[in-house]
Formats: C-alpha cells, sequence, structure tokens
C-alpha cells in the first residue's frame, strides 16, 4: 500500500505546484495580495507532499518491496542498509524525484526566507518555481513513474544496486550535484521575474545573490565530490575523464561562476545587468540541458543508466520551452531593464578596473563553457547528421580548457588589487613585483626538488607554469589581504600594530574572506592537477605472491592473497605493503569484488592518501597461476585538487554568511510588513 | 569617420577576426581529436584507415583471449557478425571484460589488420551494450537476412 500512498502524494503535489504556478502569477498582475501570499503556502504545501512520496520510496527500499520495478531493479535484500537508502536515487526514476524533492525544498526555502522581498517578486519567483515542478512532476508521473508495480508474478528478490554505486561517495554526491543543479532554478526564477516585472537594479542583485551562491557552493562540493568518488571508486585513479556527464556538471558551474562575479557589478555598480539575467538564464538551462544529456540515454556513457526515447523526447520539449521562452522574455524585456540604470547614476569605467577585470573573468568563463558544450554536443550532432561516430578526446578539451584557466589565474591574481571605476597602472605595477619575483623564483627553482632526478629531462615545463600561476595568486591574494589588516595601523612590527592587524580580521567583511578562499582554492585545486598530472607515476605489473616492484622511490611487495565474504560479495582480497627506504610506509589491501546478485565484477582499490603524494594500488585480473595483473600509483599533490575543491566552496559559504545581506533584512522586512497591512 | 565611430568598427574587426581564429582553431582541434568509430568489417575491407586513432568495437569472440605468461601482453578477437579483427593491447583489462560480451578497443590498426589497442572499454553494467555495437550488430544482422533472402530468389 506504502507504494501507492507514495504515487498519490506525488499526484497531489503536481496539483499543488500547478497551483502555485498559476494563482500568484495571476494574482501578481490582477493585484490581489491574498493571491500572491498563497504561493508561499502552497510551496510548503508542495514540499510535504514530495516529501511523503520521496519517504513512501525510501520505505519500499527498506522493506525490500520487490513488487515495485525500480525496487526490483535496484536492490537486494543482501543489500547493505545506508546503500538501500541511497539506492533510492541510484538510478533514473528515483533520481528524478530527488530532483523534484530538492526542487521543492529550494521553493520552500524562498517561500520562508523572502519576507524582506517585495510581495511582487517572490509571489512572481514561486509560481516560476511551480511552473519548473510541474513540468518535473509530470515527467516524473508520465515517463519515469518509480511507483510502477510488477503485478501478478512480482520477483522475490532484486537485482542489486549496480556496484560501483555500492559507495559512500554515491550517497552524498548526488544529492549535492542536484541541489546545485536545482539551486539555479532560483536564480532563474528571479531572472524571470526581473524581467516580467522590468525591475532589475541592485536590490535586486542582493536579494538574489545569496541564493546564486548557496546553489554554486553545492554544485562546487557536489562536482568535487564526484571527482574524488571516480579517483576511487572507478578503480584506476583518473579524477576527471571529460566524460560528457562530467562535463555537463561542469558547464552550468562555469556559467555560474560567471554569474556570481557578474551579480557583485551589478550589485555594487549596477553594471552587466542584462549580461546578468543572461547568465541567470543560461545557467539553469545548462543544468536542464545536463539533465536531458543524463536522462535521456543519448550519450555512450559511463553514466548511462537508461534508454528510452520517450524520455529524452519529453526532457528536449521541456528544455526547448524553458529557454526558448526565457529568452524570448529576455529579448523584449531585456532592453528595459538596461535602460533602468539611468535613475542614479551612469555607469562608466576605464579599460583598467574591477569592472573590467571582471568581465574578463566572465568572458574566459564563458569561452570555456562554450568550448566544452561544442565538444560535449559535436557527437551527438555528428550522429544526428551521419557524419559517423565520433568521440571527442581529452586532449581537445584540455587544449582549451588549460590556456583559459591559466589566463583566468593570471588575471585573478591582479583583480584582488584593482579598484571600482579605474585602477592605476603604476600601482598594479608596483603591488605585482614582489609576488612576481617570488613566482618567478618558485616556479624555475620547485620543480628540481619535485622531479625523481635533477636532469634537463625530468624538468617539467608544465609544472613550472603551475607553480609559477600558483604562487602568484596566493602571493597577491595574501599581500592584499595584509595590506588590508595593515590599514589604520602606525607602526609596523610593533606590538600595537600587530593587535591592531588583529582587529582588523574581525572587520574585513565575509564576502572579502570568502573572495580570498575560493580564489586560493582554485591555486591549490590548480596545483593539485598540474602536479600530479606531470609526476603521477603509473605501472601496469603482473606480479606473484613475494614479489616487489619499485615505483617513484616506493618499493611495493605483494605479499598476499586471499578471499573475504562481504555482505553480498565475495572478494580476493590482496596484501600489497608500501616500503620507503626500506621503511614501512603502508599496508595496502586491495579487493577484486564479485557481486553475487549481478555476478559483476568490482576493482575496489586501496590507497594510502596523503597531503603531497597518494599511493594506490589496484588489483587488475588474475593470471595464470598465482599471478595478478597489478596497477601500482603514486600520485604526488592529488589530494589538493579536491581540497582546493573545497575551498572554493567554502569560500563562497563565507560570503553567503557575509553581514550585509542580513543586516537588510530588518528594515526592509518592515516596509513589506506595513506593505502588507 | 567619426572617432567614436571608427573606435567601434575597430572592436567590431577584432571581434569578428578573433571569432573567426577560434571557431577555425575549434574545428581543427575537433578533426584532430575526434576519434571515429568502425566496425570489424569495415576494418578488414580496408575501409578504415591505418595508422589513424580510431576506435572499434563488437562481441568478444569465444576462446579467442590469448594471454602472455610473463607479462600483460593480452590478444583477443571482436567480430560484429560479419567479419572478426584482431586486437592487441599490453596492460589491465576492464572488469566487465569477458568472451561473448561486447568490448570498444581504442588504438590504431597496424598493416596486417591487426588493431594495436591503448585502451580496452567494457560495458559498465552487464544489462548494457555500447550503443555502436548495438548498432553494428543490428546492421550486420540485418544484412546477413537480407543476403540470406536473396540466395532464396
Amino acid at each position: 500500500m506504502i507504494a501507492e500512498y507514495g504515487h498519490m502524494a506525488l499526484i497531489v503535489a503536481l496539483c499543488f505546484s500547478v497551483a502555485q504556478a498559476v494563482v500568484p502569477m495571476v494574482g501578481s498582475f490582477v493585484g490581489y495580495r491574498t493571491w500572491m501570499r498563497l504561493g508561499h503556502s502552497l510551496a510548503l504545501g508542495q514540499l510535504v507532499f514530495v516529501a511523503i512520496s520521496f519517504a513512501c520510496l525510501t520505505a519500499a527500499f527498506l522493506q525490500d518491496d520487490f513488487s515495485l520495478q525500480y525496487v526490483a531493479n535496484n536492490s537486494n535484500t543482501l543489500l547493505p542498509t545506508q546503500f538501500k537508502v541511497s539506492a533510492v536515487w541510484g538510478a533514473h526514476e528515483g533520481s528524478l524525484l530527488l530532483w523534484a524533492l530538492i526542487l521543492a525544498l529550494w521553493s520552500a526555502a524562498v517561500a520562508l526566507f523572502s519576507s524582506h522581498l517585495p510581495l511582487v517578486l517572490s509571489s512572481r519567483v514561486l509560481s516560476i518555481l511551480g511552473a519548473i515542478s510541474v513540468g518535473f512532476g509530470l515527467f516524473i508521473l508520465l515517463t519515469s513513474n518509480p511507483f510502477a508495480r510488477i503485478l501478478p508474478f512480482s520477483p522475490t528478490e532484486g537485482g542489486d544496486l549496480n556496484p560501483l554505486l555500492q559507495d559512500f561517495g554515491l550517497i552524498v554526491h548526488p544529492p549535492m550535484l542536484y541541489m546545485g543543479y536545482v539551486g539555479f532554478s532560483v536564480a532563474f526564477a528571479f531572472a524571470v521575474a526581473a524581467l516580467i516585472g522590468g525591475q532589475f537594479d541592485s536590490a535586486w542583485a542582493r536579494w538574489a545573490r545569496p541564493w546564486i551562491n548557496s546553489a554554486w557552493v553545492f554544485l562546487t562540493i557536489g562536482i568535487t565530490l564526484g571527482s574524488w568518488w571516480a579517483y576511487y571508486e572507478l578503480g584506476w585513479g583518473g579524477w576527471w575523464f571529460w566524460d560528457p556527464v562530467e562535463n555537463a556538471s561542469l558547464m552550468p558551474w562555469l556559467v555560474g561562476t560567471a554569474l556570481v562575479h557578474s551579480i557583485s557589478v551589478t550589485e555594487k555598480r549596477g553594471a552587466f545587468r542584462s549580461w546578468t539575467l543572461l547568465l541567470a538564464i543560461l545557467a539553469f538551462s545548462l543544468s536542464l540541458l545536463g539533465t536531458f544529456l543524463v536522462r535521456s540515454g543519448v550519450l555512450t556513457s559511463v553514466h548511462a543508466f537508461a534508454n528510452d526515447p520517450e524520455r529524452g523526447v519529453f526532457i528536449l520539449a521541456f528544455l526547448g520551452l524553458v529557454v526558448g521562452s526565457s529568452l524570448l522574455l529576455f529579448a523584449l524585456r531585456g532592453p528595459v531593464v538596461q535602460r533602468q540604470q539611468g535613475d542614479t547614476e551612469v555607469v562608466s569605467y576605464s579599460g583598467l578596473s574591477r569592472e573590467m577585470m571582471l568581465l574578463l573573468n566572465n568572458v574566459l568563463l564563458v569561452s570555456a563553457m562554450a568550448m566544452i558544450l561544442i565538444g560535449t554536443l559535436y557527437p551527438l550532432i555528428a550522429d544526428v547528421l551521419g557524419l559517423g561516430k565520433i568521440s571527442v578526446g581529452p586532449p581537445y578539451f584540455n587544449f582549451f580548457f588549460v590556456p583559459m584557466t591559466l589566463g583566468l589565474m593570471v588575471a585573478m591574481g591582479f583583480a584582488v588589487f584593482s579598484r571600482w571605476k579605474k585602477t592605476d597602472v603604476q600601482m598594479l605595477r608596483q603591488k605585482g613585483m614582489v609576488p612576481f619575483l617570488i613566482s618567478l623564483s618558485a616556479a624555475l627553482i620547485l620543480p628540481l626538488f619535485l622531479a625523481e632526478s635533477i636532469t634537463w629531462e625530468s624538468y617539467s615545463m608544465t609544472a613550472v607554469i603551475t607553480l609559477g600561476a600558483v604562487f602568484w595568486v596566493v602571493t597577491m591574494s595574501l599581500e592584499d589581504l595584509w595590506q588590508k589588516l595593515d590599514r589604520g595601523s602606525s607602526k609596523a612590527g610593533s606590538l600595537v600594530a600587530n593587535a591592531s592587524r588583529l582587529k582588523n580580521i574581525t572587520k574585513l567583511p565575509g564576502s572579502y574572506w570568502g573572495m580570498q578562499c575560493a580564489h586560493i582554492g582554485i591555486a591549490v585545486c590548480a596545483l593539485g592537477v598540474g602536479l600530479s598530472s606531470v609526476y603521477d607515476v603509473q605501472k601496469d605489473v603482473r606480479m606473484v605472491p613475494g614479489d616487489r616492484v619499485a615505483v617513484a622511490g616506493y618499493e611495493f611487495t605483494f605479499d598476499s592473497l586471499d578471499f573475504v565474504q562481504g555482505p553480498n560479495y565475495g572478494a580476493s582480497r590482496g596484501q600489497i605493503s608500501a616500503y620507503k627506504n626500506d621503511r614501512l610506509v603502508a599496508v595496502l589491501h586491495p579487493e577484486k569484488r564479485k557481486y553475487e546478485a549481478r555476478n559483476q565484477v568490482m576493482t575496489e582499490a586501496a590507497l594510502d592518501a596523503g597531503l603531497t603524494r597518494d599511493l594506490y594500488v589496484s588489483l587488475g585480473e588474475p593470471l595464470k597461476g598465482d599471478a595478478w595483473a597489478i596497477r601500482v600509483h603514486v600520485k604526488p599533490f592529488v589530494r589538493c585538487i579536491w581540497l582546493g575543491g573545497l575551498m572554493i566552496g567554502l569560500g563562497g559559504l563565507l560570503s553567503i554568511l557575509d553581514k550585509r545581506y542580513r543586516r537588510r533584512r530588518q528594515p526592509s522586512g518592515v516596509v513589506a510588513g506595513v506593505g502588507a497591512e | 569617420m567619426h572617432p567614436l565611430r571608427k573606435q567601434r568598427l575597430q572592436l567590431v574587426i577584432l571581434l569578428v577576426v578573433a571569432a573567426a581564429l577560434v571557431i577555425g582553431l575549434v574545428v581543427y582541434m575537433l578533426r584532430e581529436n575526434g576519434n571515429f568509430f568502425y566496425t570489424p568489417a569495415q576494418i578488414i575491407s580496408g575501409e578504415a584507415p591505418q595508422n589513424t586513432f580510431l576506435r572499434a568495437g563488437g562481441m568478444v569472440v569465444d576462446d579467442s583471449v590469448l594471454r602472455s605468461d610473463d607479462s600483460l601482453w593480452v590478444q583477443f578477437k571482436i567480430t560484429d557478425g560479419i567479419a572478426t579483427l584482431t586486437v592487441e593491447h599490453t596492460g589491465i583489462l576492464p572488469d566487465l571484460f569477458a568472451e561473448g560480451e561486447a568490448a570498444i578497443a581504442s588504438g590504431k590498426v597496424d598493416e596486417n589488420l591487426v588493431l594495436q589497442a591503448t585502451e580496452i572499454l567494457a560495458k559498465h553494467d552487464e544489462k548494457y551494450t555500447p550503443p555502436e555495437v548495438a548498432d553494428a550488430m543490428n546492421e550486420a544482422y540485418k544484412q546477413k537476412e537480407a543476403a540470406k533472402n536473396g540466395s532464396y530468389k
């Protein structure tokens, strides 16, 4: 019965979202305040019913109700409990239900935390979010119902969850990623509401900014977790494959990053208005495109779960409707929004200014996104046009993405020091001198120590460029921070000066700390990417127990091989010890698992993690006799990639916590309250 | 010309040139790095280029996998139902690689029409067949059926 309750709850939620889409919007045009305010309650109601539906599906998984097609395909009585819960979003239908749940969560959050917004704006935002829920609700109910039954002959045992997904990474990665994806729907709704109302100014930017930043933080963390999961769970030590599904999440992130920067110009200076709106529309459109790519099964990809044209056509139509109508609205209303700026001041800035630097940032980020978009869609388009079946390899993406990232990092160093309106070239030259010299010497000298031997062949230009860019960003950021802290202190070096520096730490706004943290995070991430790709050493070797192999200064011995029994799998488990200078560093236990329900073999790598290097061992396949094919990796600085990702996310979080978003709530909340009387 | 207009014209020309350069580069890079998919039949008949990086896919022929005793060298055959292609590779085969299952190999075809693969991909769960391979097998099946029907007439 529980599945039927879930199904019904989903239908009720759809009705709520239809009402949420229509009533407040009509109210905002006719001027009925009660109709407008109804949007808030409807959003909360919708959340309740989607949550009930989600809970019912989870319960079906926990009770092993294999009469549900979805449960039968993706669970098993032997599946550990935590994976029964995460299996809810392990495949197509359930992950869409998660999408719907998260959309309902965001809508409810908007409803709860929008009391300081003008009612017309918040009601329209909710109405647009409602319209998006209608699309997804219909999609689930019409094409991907997770509550479909197999009756009367329901199986007694389920097909089990794909072993690759039976992992902690998959418990947390999809919800985070979806929080980001779907979070951009709020940015989108704000943009469309601004276009409908024609009101788009600094106040709008200040309201929308925390929402945009939060979505961006979730997406950042989601992508980082995904990369980490791929690294240890796919078993072969790669952390980014330029797989279409990864690209699908990176594209909204790049546009989201551009948006996070562009909206700061809109808030502080009132410039880049249409551009900010366009980015908000684009970010969500790319999220939908990502959903289309992943969910329609058009891709040949490790992530392709489903293959059903009906679903593809539905999402494509939905995507077309959303993108088409919002761009049409943008074309019609964009000029109106742009012209509004005359009301206070003429926004002007010179060739070298913070505005210009942020414009450069936006151009680079959006170009990078465009290159990835072309590389991702080209195989699909070529296939449709009958040009043959093509796959675009990583060299294409690296060729464009790497120089653009380096360009961004060079600009980032200067941007921290640049001023609004106009920046003095002389000042930049002066401030940049010391960091430049530090970066140059670090870049030239450090590769000597990082390589195994001091020879020309092992002196890597990639490492020089990486270190140069990384040190440049970090030293420029730190110099700026130091000067900001110095402000107001008289005698440098004295105790008084140190005390006032400490005091200044608390005075600097959260958004400043956020920027610093995120920028240094980019540098840390780039350090990991650059150095791990240069100094990574990988060996595929044939070993019998007792064998030794030397890799990058480490000695690995294959001690033994046992058989172990897991809850739903049996595994060959090797023991490999790693020595450095004859001292034991780590004992690793890589496994080759065989999951019984699906009869599927999976490699479970073993790794010894460290900030400066990871040791990574996986069992390949059994060869004749006792021999195994074994892959041994030494990956210097690979952990910095995800540490950097987390720092970027933390930066976004710090800037959301900036006081100025909370301080303004009180007075305007009162005004809104008076207005509602 | 009005100085402002002149400035704008310069900007437009700059943008057009930059856009053209970028588009040229993108097309070039896509051509350089786009790997075409070929069926074993296309490769055996000489339709596929030699010494060019490409992908080929099909079902792994039963009892065709040969492993070296002292290295990671491996040889196996893949078929689309019409022709059979020999693939050689040194390294670890993916988890779901098995005889009688679909696999995709990427690498270069040498003068003996053997695919020297640098990477082997298998399906990622037991229900999935790579669409390229499925298409190729269907096509081969259709051709065979057509040939059979033709011979009766």
